[in-house]
């Protein structure tokens, strides 16, 4: 068994439940915190998917979206809840 | 031997990005999800990006993944108290059996400040010295 056989028939996979798994928790949630919690690891989780990725196709031009993903959940995060605070104020 | 350590770094990683996606369903509470997902979440990414330095075996791209995990682990915190913070004041209840909150009766809902007997001490201080 290859790297990328491992890589692409075995780790991909596992991310992709752990990405389903989030998206439950995103439909389901009770309160809007949870969904904002579970939209920080969804990207969170492609970061991952990404570094991954860039392995199996030997791209690594991939890894600067990955650093503008993180960029971008820490912001989405932040965003989030100050106006989580402004509104019940 | 490289490929042998990319392997190992690399299903570690997904183990625990698995496990945190299993801590958000199975979690009864918000914090506790919050708790659950900066931590294994972070060191689950961070082995993954370091099984693609690993592979890459290049200067410049063993800087960008340093520089990506220094920033996931500067902002995880960050971003993990801003949204508890912003929960617990917009009034998400605490699971049933927790059986410690330590901000109960603390803090104003209007204006959203903090007391402690840290910031009362030296008023009294002051008050002292101003009578004498």
């Amino acid at each position: 068994m290859t790297l990328y056989d491992f890589l692409y028939y075995i780790i991909l996979p596992i991310l992709s439940i752990s990405v389903i798994l989030i998206i439950i928790r995103f439909l389901k949630g009770p309160s809007i915190v949870d969904r904002v919690i579970a939209l920080d690891l969804i990207i969170t989780t492609g970061i991952g998917i990404i570094a991954v990725y860039s392995i199996i196709t030997n791209q690594p031009t991939f890894l600067d979206i990955a650093m503008i993903l993180a960029l971008i959940a820490f912001l989405g995060t932040v965003a989030f809840s100050y106006y989580l605070e402004k509104r019940n104020k | 031997m490289t490929e042998i350590t990319i392997g190992i770094l690399a299903s570690f990683g997904a183990i625990f990005v698995l496990l945190a996606a299993v801590g958000l369903i199975r979690m009864p509470d918000t914090y506790l999800r919050i708790s659950v997902t900066t931590k294994a979440a972070t060191l689950g990414i961070g082995l993954l990006l370091v099984a693609a330095a690993v592979f890459f075996k290049d200067l410049s791209i063993t800087t960008k993944v340093l520089a990506i995990i220094l920033f996931i682990l500067l902002t995880a915190p960050v971003s993990a108290h801003l949204i508890g913070r912003a929960s617990y004041f917009s009034g998400v209840k605490l699971w049933k059996d927790s059986v410690l909150d330590d901000l109960e009766g603390k803090y104003d809902k209007s204006s959203h400040k903090l007391k402690s007997d840290i910031e009362e001490a030296p008023e009294k201080k002051t008050n002292q010295s101003g009578e004498d």
